[in-house]
């Protein structure tokens, strides 16, 4: 220990004095940064995760579009067709996205069980610095992950398209941020992760059922189509789909078989207010989060 | 902190969950620059009382300051000038450990400028700067208690708490964390304020309060609590124990007990006491130890019970509903 002691001699003769500095706006965007920054670096260093998030949308890309094509004749005729790969695509685009982004919001449970949420909930920090930075970490490293599915485009054939490629990416991180503010606002509450996954898988599910992801949503039953219409993810994989399609050599017919947007009562909803409305979503779950978070200490 | 004031002030603390009164008001005073421990069995109240002055806990009664601010109403500066070590590991097992230092370092706002050097400078303390890019899950208790502390000095905090720092390790990691604390308060003049329910390394604390069932039962220097017991405890090994203690009881008019395979009891002046014993018991003698009053001693004449029997599986039940609480 003679050399723990020499050392500490040193340390004593140039001590570096910090003065934490006052909490202010700054500090907060400091700690949104490093917040957001840990999960990349977690993300990173987990390429289990990273391999295992790619699995489920090219199981139903590759499988499931593939066999069910077998089965459905895809609106063939002299118009033209559309491979049923095709349109899944964009629902499978939001399907991956969505997986991930539960995924990262649960990390807030686990976090807390293994004791970290408790460094950060002891900084001088507000709670929303912490929910932000989880969030926005949350919906990156889903974004990430989507990434990877936007490259697999030509398999579904839908062509690589620079725009249609940023526009999708764009569309993912604002659908991430959203389904990253629920999963968070859920965790705020949940304290095993157990608990949480369970709970996430019984509101995925039926959230990905209901969401046009993997059938088109017009000619419905009424009271299905009620159901997607209340359901957020809808407005996440409708634009998605819209852009997709917008970059296809489709005859009109078909785009209104396949494309058909959504619409309250006969009035097509324009994909901005889709957009602002998952936009909307995720900064209100957000909100949530934060005060839950605020309630809790 | 307004230089002189104290390090921390603690006026009839209460804490309550639901039915159970973990802390039943407590006053005391820690001066700054002291090393300040808490010590009482599992349950006694000490965490509680920990997690209210780190602001983590809202107290139910009372009122307390660190380094000058209320716990309640100037939260943000009370975490300012805190470090933290808990009981529980609050590291990230994904990160390196530098990672995690500097994961603190934002999150506190220590300067950029001087974030590498202070860094290098903590763990170098804790011995820790070889192994800064290995992942934290690859490191022993030993280890993460190390690093824990060193985190919790980053930011150059007015007073340190240390929960349980030592529980759970070997003995010589435990005596290193031990110099490292002592080191630490010289270089930078931290108070530090801990819980323990080891008895000896009370001893290493400058004051220490003794915690008993949400009470402060008894608060001042080992020597002075020692001293306050007085006694001498003298353990004999006899032929025939209930003799001997029928003999005591007879001939010095003291109560003695079979503990731990030795017949015990106490007196003023053990080492002048031996000869007497010897002549007059009329028991065999196999062999006789004579012991200063220990803190094992001061605890039980203040609580009635050792602070292993205090450990009764009862207190389970408050302990974890403060777990429960806590979350």
């Amino acid at each position: 220990m003679a050399s723990t002691a020499e050392k500490a001699e040193q340390a004593a003769a140039g001590v570096v004095r910090v003065r934490v500095p006052e909490r202010g706006l700054r500090q907060d965007l400091r700690a949104v940064k490093i917040v957001l920054h840990r999960e990349l670096i977690r993300f990173w260093r987990d390429k289990l995760r990273m391999v295992s998030g790619l699995v489920q949308p090219v199981l139903w890309l590759l499988v499931m579009g593939t066999g069910l094509s077998n089965l459905v004749t895809s609106g063939g005729g002299p118009a033209g067709s559309v491979d049923l790969k095709t349109f899944i695509y964009p629902g499978v685009c939001a399907m991956s996205v969505m997986f991930t982004a539960m995924f990262s919001a649960g990390s807030i449970v686990w976090d807390r069980e293994f004791g970290f949420l408790r460094e950060m909930l002891v900084a001088p920090v507000s709670r929303s610095a912490i929910v932000i930075g989880k969030c926005i970490g949350g919906a990156v490293v889903a974004t990430l992950q989507g990434v990877v599915i936007v490259l697999l485009a030509p398999l579904a054939g839908v062509p690589y398209d620079p725009v249609l490629m940023l526009q999708l990416i764009g569309l993912m991180f604002i659908g991430a941020l959203a389904l990253t503010g629920f999963g968070v606002m859920m965790a705020a509450r949940i304290t095993q992760m157990q608990a949480f996954f369970g709970l996430m898988q019984m509101a995925m599910m039926p959230m990905m059922f209901l969401s046009g992801a993997l059938y088109p949503l017009n000619g419905l039953p009424t009271w299905l189509s009620v159901l997607t219409r209340f359901n957020p993810l809808t407005y996440a994989v409708d634009p998605m789909r819209h852009v997709v399609f917008a970059h296809l050599d489709v005859s009109q017919r078909l785009l209104r078989t396949f494309d058909p947007g959504v619409t309250w009562g006969g009035w097509t909803v324009p994909v901005w207010l889709e957009i602002v409305i998952v936009l909307a979503m995720g900064l209100g779950l957000m909100a949530v989060a934060i005060v839950e978070f605020r309630r809790a200490d | 902190m307004p230089d002189g004031g104290p390090a921390v002030e603690v006026d009839g603390l209460i804490k309550k969950f639901g039915d159970v009164e973990a802390v039943r008001g407590i006053d005391f005073t820690v001066r700054p620059g002291e090393i300040f421990g808490f010590l009482g069995p599992n349950g006694a109240g000490k965490s509680t009382t920990i997690n209210m002055l780190c602001t983590l806990l809202r107290p139910s009664g009372g009122r307390a300051r660190v380094a000058g601010h209320d716990v309640v109403a100037e939260r943000d500066d009370v975490r300012r000038n805190i470090g933290l070590v808990f009981q529980d590991p609050t590291l990230d097992g994904y990160l390196s450990g530098e990672q995690n230092l500097r994961f603190h370092a934002e999150l506190y706002g220590v300067p950029r400028a001087v974030t590498g050097d202070r860094i290098r400078q903590v763990l170098e303390m804790v011995n820790l700067w070889d192994r800064r890019g290995d992942l934290v899950q690859t490191f022993s208790g030993g280890m993460k208690r190390r690093l824990e502390i060193a985190r919790g000095l980053l930011h150059s905090p007015r007073v340190l708490f240390l929960d349980e720092p030592t529980v759970g390790l070997d003995p010589q990691t435990r005596a290193s964390i031990w110099e490292y604390i002592r080191q630490l308060q010289r270089a930078e003049e931290i108070t530090i304020f801990m819980t323990t329910h080891y008895m000896d390394e009370a001893e290493f604390c400058e004051r220490i309060a003794i915690m008993d069932s949400g009470r402060i039962v008894a608060l001042d220097t080992p020597e002075a609590l020692k001293a306050g017991v007085g006694e001498d405890r003298i353990r004999i090994q006899t032929a025939d124990d209930q003799a001997a203690i029928a003999a005591i009881e007879d001939r010095f008019g003291l109560a003695a007990v079979v503990s731990e395979g030795a017949v015990t009891f106490s007196v003023a002046s053990g080492e002048a006491f031996v000869p007497r014993l010897f002549a007059e018991l009329g028991v065999a003698i196999r062999s006789v130890n004579v012991a200063r009053p220990s803190l094992d001693d001061v605890f039980m004449s203040f609580t009635g019970s050792t602070i292993r029997d205090a450990e009764a599986p009862g207190n389970d039940r408050m302990r974890m509903a403060m777990r429960a609480a806590r979350r």
